[in-house]
């Protein structure tokens, strides 16, 4: 155990000490591994973010109704009772035209345009909130809507909702793919690292074999160099990836008030980063056992 | 049963092309004895010291080493074989880019040695074939004799029961030789069993003398 132990330690010393043979070499492969690395990494932390804006969205299916004429408080109190009434609403909130007036108002850059006006051109509006997603009923609702007496504009809100989730999935599964092709590449640069160093390596491994080395010994530092490869690789990639986000963070910051949005760009957090790291790291022991199976035997064993 | 160390059983040795290197030799070497094994160059001296090692397998027969099969032996099973056999190559197989001490380490950590014992016995190894002050050395800036001196150093330094050399002294001068076959000797005193292939008919003295001729042993 204490002699297994040691020779782990013996082996990751022997890996970096390869490292450090070749400093330059190692660089220019681990940066290699870090810019295919970035490129997946990147596509998710800006589809997470993507998913965290569109999650804080509302995704319960909305009918917004904009009465023709200013109504009276009798005839908004019947055709709010006719909209809850209705099958498939779930809530019906009314709006007055001049609470929306006041809330364009907040918004930065509208004020002085809504200042200048003379009068309030929004009409008064019921805002119905539907009890399920389904296309078929949100449509029966808006024809139905729309014949009620004193009713101008029906709009169903969620259908935007909707197809952004589609385009998501489809960037999921986009994310996915290039997730997995470089993910191949990080296999196939670690498969050749690995084959570069074992004919290197190729009179050591003979005299370590002929004085007693077993199989398990001569390819452990092997190992520990595809695991660190793909680590400190992974390693960069992060670097990379968090460093642009800070950049666009810097940017969106300066966006924000012109176009009157809070954009929050969220960082990659702890628990992504290290899996990253994790998933990095097996990629490359996978590249090592590859190269190392087909390698050994044609060119070190005796 | 024999008590054989080494028993080379009807061994054939064909290769690939139809050259047959061995020809259905028998050997016994019992425990402590100091064996040199003769003979004209592509006798099949090499070949035998290959099949001991585990390098290569017989074509047919069975070969023994200290009480193991190695004509059957699984690749798991060769590195402890020849953990028990110090070995010394024709072709030295020194590692040029290591320090002559680190050569000598070698043995002991591939087989997981304490790092402070194994730096003892690599000094005392040095010590023995008079190599302790050139420790730092590479293998290149030595001379040919001290370069067969430090491969010797690497066979015995984890302690084996068997020390196979092949052409030892091919390369050396009388003198030098000489000194190398003592060498042999004193590790032969202390209860190692030693096998020397030579084709040097010069100093086959002190030992039993195994002659082979084409691949066959001549009385």
């Amino acid at each position: 155990m204490i002699a297994w132990l040691r020779h782990h330690w013996q082996s990751l010393q022997y890996a970096l000490g390869r490292f450090a043979e070749t400093p330059f070499a190692s660089c220019a492969n681990i940066v290699v591994v870090g810019v295919v690395l970035a490129l997946p990494l990147g596509a998710y932390a800006l589809l997470s973010n993507l998913q965290f804006h569109a999650g804080s969205l509302p995704t319960e299916p909305q009918i917004s109704i904009f009465l023709s004429t200013a109504p009276g408080r009798a005839d908004v109190a019947s055709l709010e009772a006719r909209l809850r009434n209705a099958e498939g609403v779930r809530s019906v909130r009314f709006v007055p035209k001049d609470t929306a007036l006041a809330s364009l108002r907040r918004l930065p850059g509208l004020s002085d345009v809504i200042a200048s006006l003379r009068e309030n051109p929004l009409p008064d509006a019921f805002v119905v909130t539907l009890t399920s997603s389904d296309a078929d009923v949100s449509v029966r609702l808006e024809t139905q809507f729309r014949g009620l007496p004193g009713v101008g504009t029906v709009q169903v809100d969620s259908e935007w909702v909707r197809r952004i989730e589609s385009l998501m999935r489809i960037a999921r599964s986009a994310v996915l793919m290039l997730s997995l092709l470089l993910g191949l590449a990080l296999v196939a640069v670690t498969f050749n690292t690995i084959r570069l160093q074992v004919l290197t390596q190729r009179e050591e491994i003979e005299v370590s074999k002929l004085v007693g080395a077993t199989d398990a010994f001569v390819r452990r530092p092997f190992f520990y160099q595809g695991v660190a490869l793909g680590v400190a690789g992974g390693a960069i990639a992060l670097c990379i990836v968090q460093g642009a986000m800070l950049v666009f963070k810097a940017d969106l910051a300066l966006l924000g008030p012109i176009f009157g949005i809070l954009p929050v760009l969220r960082l990659l957090a702890l628990p992504d980063s290290l899996s990253f790291l994790l998933f990095a790291g097996i990629l490359g022991w996978l590249g090592t056992y590859l190269s190392v199976s087909r390698h050994l035997h044609t060119h070190g064993s005796l | 049963m024999t008590q054989s160390i080494i028993s080379v059983r009807n061994v054939t040795k064909r290769y690939p092309g139809g050259l047959e290197a061995l020809s259905g030799i028998s050997i016994n070497i019992e425990p402590g004895e100091f064996v040199f094994l003769t003979g004209h160059s592509g006798a099949g001296k090499s070949t035998l010291v290959r099949l001991l090692a585990a390098i290569e397998r017989p074509s047919s027969g069975s070969v023994l080493v200290a009480g193991q099969n190695v004509s059957a032996l699984s690749p798991r099973g060769i590195p402890f074989l020849r953990r028990n056999l110090g070995l010394i190559f024709q072709d030295q197989k020194l590692l040029l880019d290591r320090s002559v001490f680190d050569n000598v380490m070698l043995p002991l950590i591939v087989t997981g040695q304490p790092y402070r014992d194994s730096m003892r016995r690599a000094r005392a190894a040095l010590d023995k074939v008079g190599l302790l002050d050139r420790e730092k050395a590479k293998p290149i800036a030595l001379s040919g004799g001290e370069q067969q001196r430090l491969c010797i150093a690497r066979a015995v330094v984890n302690r084996p029961s068997i020390l196979i050399a092949d052409e030892p002294t091919a390369s050396l001068d009388t003198e030098y030789a000489q000194t190398i076959t003592e060498m042999f000797h004193s590790f032969n005193q202390v209860g190692v069993t030693v096998l020397i292939a030579t084709h040097d008919r010069e100093r086959l003295e002190r030992g039993r003398v195994i002659t082979l001729s084409h691949g066959r042993i001549t009385p």
